[in-house]
């Protein structure tokens, strides 16, 4: 009656995707949601990994005609130990009447919510959502950069073409050691005690032909220990490992006076949040360092960039020459490839404009790959028009006016176009 | 009545067990299968051809997620099932059920990877044999499901939808899905036996049907009485004449907006419902029977020789697992099932005065014969009314429980005793009787020269109201009917006692 047997092991992986999908499709909101409070949450450098995701179980419910509670219902349940007809029991608290019976109603407990994680692709197509990128870009992003074989030791499976012989042709012989030394010893004490035997004419025949025989046994044995066994083979090992290109370090520099509040952080963070993700596919290492400032400039650490704030003016200058000054101690621009992001108000001290100007001119530019400056508020003051004119003299330095997340991505855009070219 | 009963006669004993190492192969699958096959010729197990699919945990908890079968249509809500299951199974909290066996010709059984050998033995016989056997033998599977196109079908409903996808957009074939889903307890016939499907015929016939059905529904609405007429046709119009059970056959055929790939959605759901009908049914005799032959089968080869000490440990323990009852709580299926059929047999063969005087028909009588009556005649409502023994409701210990909402307290109504056998049968029974399990809802009325409104009508069983849910059913009854809904919950005296509407929403 068998008809067959399939081996289905390998074919429909990954079926249930096309449910996947929709299920996430169903629940985009909340999953938006729960993206934008890990991008909140996150450090720039975490960015591309999964996120768990609750959904509350109500809304995830699938409503159908039940019976409720209320009524007369009878249950048969098993196991009874004390009770005898008429017994009153007093109701169990919590969901009347919910044990036994047929209908397995969702509430009382079990009400905890539904969770369920998303993968680092998925995450990261949330977090591309907002921000608007092309397609092409997204795939850029999201792949992990080109792979590289590397020799990485001896394993005990591969393909045939990465047999290393030296090495299975050792292990056979210490195998074959092994296994063998008791026989060979055992070997070479009867042939001692043969050749004793043979040496003394009183030894009876039946003696000798018996030492002979263990001896035949033993060359018969040791005969039997296969040359070359498949657990001998050993074969070179290689893994893949990421291959990008060299070393880059970025650097944010950040408006932290008064007027920058959460929300415009929140944009600022997404915009460095982009060209991070963008230099760590280029770059085999990419540094960050973080340098807020109002009136003066400090490099911080992450934590501090983010969730400091201070009152009082703003002298931008102040931050470009911090960072004029750590290229210069820590990052040779030989050695690295250096980005600068700079987000702010558009606030600045009158004067400081012009030398900012300068600054970015005559020092900071030759210096940077790429310079991106995104302002997260309306209106032109002194700053923007200064920065205009810089732009237009160096294809390098890009600047934008920002509402929105969806806005970042054009800033970078000429820089995404050159990699894709290339 | 006093024959005595020989068991089937045995092969000789074996000169020596099967190999039973504890990974499987390919070749050792065949061979315990072929084994597991004779034995179960012996006892005269009917089955359909078996194949036997070895998977992954990961494809288990696929099969799972589409309610067991291997392919299905796409849905939201099968990938929250996947989610589910994968996180349970992820966090250890459940072990995947080791079979899942589909209810088609050939009979499809699943092997997990994972599984040692006696495990794929222990599959083997308790799918591929019991399962198998029940399929293709209990007289509803026969009435209501046509394991020869189930799969075909499927595959047919998955190509539909997609293209429907394609056509109207992945949200409107979800939200018909959805309204769908919410119907599909009530879109089955529970009395009338349908026509079976057949793939080529569904094709063949869906576009006929789609413009006749279309014009059928044109029809009802445009021969609609005059207003003239109304005061005297007022008693003799009603629609549908019958109340109907069956809430999605009658949006199928009546609802006035739907578009004909529509229709076809409704229909889809409401088969692939129709075919799990006989299952929701069944699940004490399926279990029961399936895990009864598995005990059984393994247990005779281990007598002919065939299974080794080992073997036999590794099975009795997972075998023991799937058959324990914790006291109180809900009765276990698998438990309560395997005892029953292990009890009718051993009413058949050492029945005691107290058994003769309860089944005078079968005590006594060939075992094979009376369980193979019991397989094919029941359901677990009527296998309980007739089978469970006051033997078997004693050493369960059972006890009934009537809960009275209108009571401060519970009341224990019958124990295991002479005086509450009988009642102590009954209410199990119709514990397990779908139509008192699942509220009774039918189609009542239309109002075919008003503002087309529909009225189901919810007849109040021992005053037990709906769930809230209801509400939310019935804005999906709203949305496939496409004018007002009127859900009218009576009391067995007709007498309204609760009303509540939906309207469509308007987009």
């Amino acid at each position: 009656m068998l008809q067959q047997i399939i081996d289905r092991r390998l074919s429909g992986k990954n079926k249930s995707i096309g449910n996947r999908e929709r299920f996430l499709k169903r629940y985009r909101e909340q999953i938006r949601d729960a993206v934008q409070r890990a991008i909140g949450e996150r450090s720039i450098r975490d960015i591309d990994k999964g996120e768990t995701v609750t959904v509350p179980r109500k809304d995830l419910s699938e409503p159908s005609f039940r019976h409720g509670s209320g009524g007369v219902r009878e249950h048969v349940i098993p196991g009874n130990r004390e009770y005898s007809r008429g017994d009153r029991i007093e109701r169990p608290k919590g969901g009347a009447g919910g044990k036994g019976g047929g209908n397995a109603s969702p509430d009382g407990e079990g009400e905890d919510d539904f969770a369920f994680s998303l993968s680092r692709e998925e995450f990261m197509h949330y977090f591309f959502e907002d921000l608007a990128l092309p397609n092409l870009v997204r795939t850029q992003l999201a792949e992990t950069p080109e792979f590289k074989f590397r020799r990485a030791g001896f394993t005990g499976d591969g393909t045939p073409n990465n047999i290393h012989v030296l090495r299975s042709m050792r292990g056979a012989l210490g195998r074959r050691i092994a296994l063998g030394s008791e026989h060979r010893r055992k070997l070479a004490e009867l042939r001692v005690m043969l050749a004793e035997a043979r040496r003394r004419p009183e030894t009876p025949a039946k003696d000798i032909a018996l030492f002979e025989d263990e001896i035949d046994r033993l060359v018969r044995r040791l005969r039997a220990i296969p040359y070359l066994d498949p657990i001998d083979l050993r074969y070179r090992n290689r893994v893949r490992v990421p291959q990008p290109v060299s070393k880059a370090v970025m650097f944010c520099v950040m408006d932290v006076s008064g007027s920058m509040d959460e929300a415009r952080k929140d944009i600022a963070k997404r915009f460095f949040i982009l060209l991070y993700l963008f230099l760590t596919r280029h770059y085999e290492r990419t540094e960050v360092v973080f340098i807020r400032h109002h009136t003066q400039a400090d490099e911080v650490n992450e934590h501090d960039f983010f969730h400091a704030t201070e009152s009082g003016g703003t002298v931008v200058s102040s931050a470009l020459l911090l960072m004029q000054d750590i290229i210069r101690a820590r990052y040779p621009s030989g050695e690295w490839n250096i980005y600068g992001a700079q987000a702010s108000d558009g606030d600045n001290w009158g004067q400081d404009s012009a030398k900012c100007r300068e600054l970015l001119e005559t020092s900071l530019l030759p210096l940077v790959r790429y310079f991106a400056y995104v302002q997260v508020a309306e209106g032109e003051q002194s700053l923007w028009e200064e920065y205009t004119r810089v732009a237009a003299d160096n294809p390098h330095f890009a600047m934008r006016m920002i509402a929105g997340a969806a806005d970042i991505y054009p800033v970078f855009r000429d820089l995404f176009r050159k990699e894709a070219a290339t | 009545m006093s024959e005595v009963v020989s068991p089937p006669a045995a092969t000789t004993r074996a000169a020596e067990p099967l190999p039973c190492p504890s990974e499987w192969t390919f070749e050792l699958i065949a061979t315990y299968h072929d084994a597991i096959a004779r034995t179960a010729r012996r006892f005269g197990l009917d089955t359909y051809a078996n194949q036997l699919e070895i998977i992954t945990a990961e494809q288990m908890m696929d099969a799972y997620a589409s309610v067991g079968m291997p392919v299905n249509y796409r849905h939201w809500s099968f990938g929250k099932q996947f989610i589910a299951t994968e996180r349970s199974y992820r966090r250890g909290q459940m072990g995947l059920a080791y079979e899942i066996v589909i209810n088609s010709d050939p009979c499809i059984s699943y092997l997990m990877e994972e599984n040692t050998l006696p495990m794929q033995a222990l599959v083997i016989a308790h799918a591929a044999y019991g399962h198998n056997s029940f399929f293709k033998g209990n007289y509803l599977f026969r009435m209501w499901t046509d394991a020869s196109s189930i799969i075909d079908y499927l595959v047919y409903a998955r190509t539909y939808i997609a293209e429907c996808e394609e056509q109207h957009g992945i949200e409107a074939v979800e939200q018909m899905l959805d309204s769908c889903h919410a119907l599909m307890d009530h879109g089955v016939d529970r009395y009338r036996r349908p026509q079976k499907l057949s793939l080529a015929q569904e094709k063949v016939r869906r576009s006929e049907r789609e413009v006749y059905l279309q014009q059928q529904v044109n029809d009802l609405w445009r021969t609609l009485p005059k207003p003239t007429d109304r005061k005297a046709d007022e008693s003799r119009v009603r629609f549908p004449e019958e109340p109907q059970e069956n809430i999605l056959y009658f949006i199928e055929k009546h609802a006035p907006l739907l578009e004909p790939w529509q229709r076809e959605v409704v229909r889809i759901v409401r088969k692939v419902a129709q075919y799990f009908y006989p299952q929701r049914q069944t699940q004490i005799m399926n279990e029961g029977w399936a895990t009864f032959w598995h005990y059984t089968l393994l247990n005779s080869m281990y007598d002919e020789g065939l299974l080794t000490d080992g073997f036999m440990l590794e099975f009795l323990q997972s075998h023991t697992n799937v058959v324990t009852q914790p006291p109180g709580g809900r009765l276990n299926p698998y438990a309560l099932g395997f005892a029953m059929m292990r009890d009718i047999r051993r009413i058949c063969e050492s029945p005691t005065d107290e058994d003769k005087e309860w089944f005078p028909d079968i005590a006594g009588s060939d075992w094979q014969k009376t369980l193979d009556y019991a397989m094919r005649n029941f359901k677990d409502e009527s296998f309980i009314g007739q089978f469970l023994s006051p033997e078997l409701m004693r050493r369960f210990r059972l006890f009934a429980v009537r809960d009275d909402q209108s009571q401060p307290e519970l009341e224990v109504s019958a124990i295991h005793d002479g005086a509450g056998y009988r009642q102590l049968r009954e209410s199990l029974a119709r514990q397990y009787d779908i139509n008192h399990r699942e509220p009774n809802i039918q189609v009542w009325s239309v109002d075919t020269r008003g503002d087309r409104s529909l009225t189901l009508r919810h007849l109040q069983q021992s005053g037990r109201p709906l769930d809230d849910d209801a509400d939310e059913v019935l804005k999906h009854v709203a949305r496939l009917w496409g004018f007002r809904v009127v859900l009218e919950s009576v009391d067995a005296n007709g007498r309204e006692l609760k009303r509540s509407e939906a309207f469509p929403a308007r987009d």
